[in-house]
């Protein structure tokens, strides 16, 4: 069972070979027996659970299932979940029930997938080693003691320990990408708009998004079919076609032109990491592709850029943190602001206040311009530098993180150097590009080494055919930790 | 540029987080660790680019002027802190 893809799992149910309590049950067990050692749910309901899988039982006995019917799925404690413990990380919504579902759950709802529970993240999305949960770090499977990356750290070490055959994820600067490299699974940030954020609890707006994390490319294309459409309710939602995302996976890549882009593979990146992603390139030429240097000249200035963007957009969008509505609410105060004050000191952790700071900052009088304005104006030449890019490559390729996993505690006294961690992820998220991560290799100390590729916009059946050709021609996807099998 | 200490105790007030004189301190230096980082961007000559807020051009769509939610103040209200009679309870803003 913790080998099975999501197609073979969807084969042996509608066989009726398994039900989707037995294989729930399957999941919830592996979870009791793993996750005391990992932490990579804050969230677990049996019960909740069960239920949802004898609901979709009944989908199946009554010949309504769809092509996931019955499958679980973990995600990640950003997505409101009607009656689920909703956190986010954070101690200011430790004790939030959620009274809705987020649309990303709606839709794993309709196509009767039941949930194994609401994964560990860092708090409020804002880190790139999940040491920033109030709820405790996630330890990385391949090695418990370095970190399996952030924010999505949860989602990611559940599915490389195979507590879950995949999972949610959110994507602001690298989320979904980089946990997804450390835990050597694969993950892909959609095209900024195709997946409704509706009750995706909002850190920088205009660059969240939602993806799948699941170990491997096929079975990202399937949960992207699942999570993918327009939702009025999300005022940045696209109006689109349902695109079928596994139409081209079986496409050879006969004439795919690859784009290197130099500033990827200059200082500051590990050794390790660039011979194996310099060996998949090797890979994709004998599966026809070709290379194509380009060049991604103000990608160097995207962490700059995104320490002023998405702080600016998190200071507005956690002003709604204020211990009135819901969530935690300081037990002593003297009045409305103290209130305020206190509630949002004990309820947020220090990185979150940092980054609330550097918004405030920023978007105050008399340093707009020379911040925000600035920052803006930067994101339009990397979102150009791409434009011009993708005319002469119909895919860009490149490391995930400039090294592998780190160890617990080895970059959390450093903010600046935490945040060095997303400088190959985040230039996608400014100009609102498709992005994934797969796994390509290992280092010397057995932790996984993962491949970026970012697509033109609406390419994610082009990135998802690269890489499906890719894993089938190599077996890095499918390698499990030791001792967790 | 640097953030003083009574820069960092401006803008957690604007942001309406208490903190110490200790924590102010200790942020100061972080603060301006990041803003070092982030100064890098200055250099950068932008004259002419315009501004890019979102990564799609896309416009606030207008719906029918129609009742879409049900009333469902209890379920919001359950997740209170403290509430009475349907409403949110805070301190005492007016005397």
């Amino acid at each position: 069972m913790p080998d099975a893809s999501l197609s073979a799992l969807a084969a042996q149910l509608a066989a009726k070979q398994v039900s989707s309590r037995e294989l729930a049950q399957q999941y919830l067990d592996r979870i009791a027996t793993l996750n005391p050692a990992i932490n990579a749910f804050i969230t677990v309901d049996a019960e909740r659970t069960l239920l949802e899988a004898a609901a979709a039982d009944a989908l199946i006995a009554a010949g309504n299932a769809g092509p996931l019917t019955g499958v679980p799925i973990a995600h990640k404690d950003i997505f409101c979940t009607d009656g689920w413990l909703t956190t986010c990380g954070s101690k200011i919504l430790h004790n939030f029930v959620a009274p809705y579902d987020a649309h990303v759950i709606q839709c794993f709802k309709a196509a009767g997938m039941p949930s194994l529970g609401k994964t560990n993240m860092d708090e409020f999305a804002m880190g790139s080693s999940n040491e920033t949960s109030y709820f405790g770090a996630v330890k990385n499977p391949w090695n418990p003691a370095y970190v399996p990356g952030g924010s999505s750290g949860g989602a990611a070490a559940c599915v490389a320990a195979r507590m879950a055959p995949a999972a949610t994820g959110t994507d602001t600067g690298g989320s979904i990408r980089q946990p997804a490299a450390l835990c050597g699974i694969t993950g892909l940030k959609p095209t900024y708009g195709l997946v409704s954020r509706y009750g995706m609890i909002a850190f920088a707006s205009s660059l969240d998004q939602a993806g799948p994390m699941a170990p491997s490319a096929e079975d990202c294309a399937l949960l992207l079919n699942v999570m993918t459409g327009f939702d009025p309710k999300d005022s940045t939602s696209l109006d689109r076609e349902k695109e079928d995302y596994t139409r081209d996976l079986d496409k050879p890549l006969t004439g795919l032109r690859v784009g290197l882009p130099r500033e990827f593979f200059a200082e500051g990146l590990n050794n390790e990491v660039a011979a194996a992603v310099d060996a998949a390139v090797e890979e994709l030429k004998k599966l026809g592709a070709t290379t194509v240097e380009i060049s991604l000249a103000n990608s160097k200035l995207a962490i700059p850029v995104y320490y002023v963007l998405a702080p600016a957009e998190a200071s507005s969008n956690l002003s709604r943190f204020d211990g009135v509505r819901y969530g935690y609410r300081a037990p002593e105060y003297t009045d409305l602001n103290d209130m305020y004050s206190k509630t949002r000191a004990q309820g947020f952790g220090a990185e979150v206040k940092r980054r609330i700071l550097i918004g405030a900052y920023v978007l105050s009088h008399g340093y707009y311009d020379a911040y925000y304005l600035q920052a803006q104006k930067i994101r339009r030449l990397i979102a150009d530098d791409f434009n011009e890019a993708f005319k002469s490559c119909d895919v860009i390729l490149g490391p995930t993180a400039p090294g592998t996993a780190f160890k617990l505690g080895e970059k959390s006294d450093d903010p600046v150097e935490m945040y060095l961690n997303d400088l190959y992820t985040i230039p996608a998220n400014l100009a609102g590009l498709p992005g994934m991560s797969l796994p390509c290799g290992f280092d010397a100390k057995g932790l996984p080494i993962g491949l970026q590729l970012v697509g033109n916009y609406f390419s994610e059946a082009k990135m998802l055919n690269v890489a499906h050709q890719y894993q089938r021609a190599t077996d890095w996807h499918s390698r499990q930790p030791e001792g967790l099998k | 540029m640097s953030l003083t200490q009574d820069d960092v105790k401006r803008i957690a007030r604007l942001a309406r987080i208490e903190t110490s004189d200790a924590e102010a301190l200790a942020t100061q230096a972080q603060l301006n660790s990041i803003f070092g980082l982030i100064a890098t961007m200055q250099a950068v000559d932008t004259r002419g680019i315009a501004p890019m807020a979102h990564a799609q051009e896309v416009y606030q769509r207008l719906r029918e002027d129609a009742v879409t939610e049900t009333d469902r103040h209890a379920a919001f209200q359950a997740v209170a802190p403290a509430v009475e009679n349907g409403l949110y309870l805070v301190p005492k803003v007016i005397e």
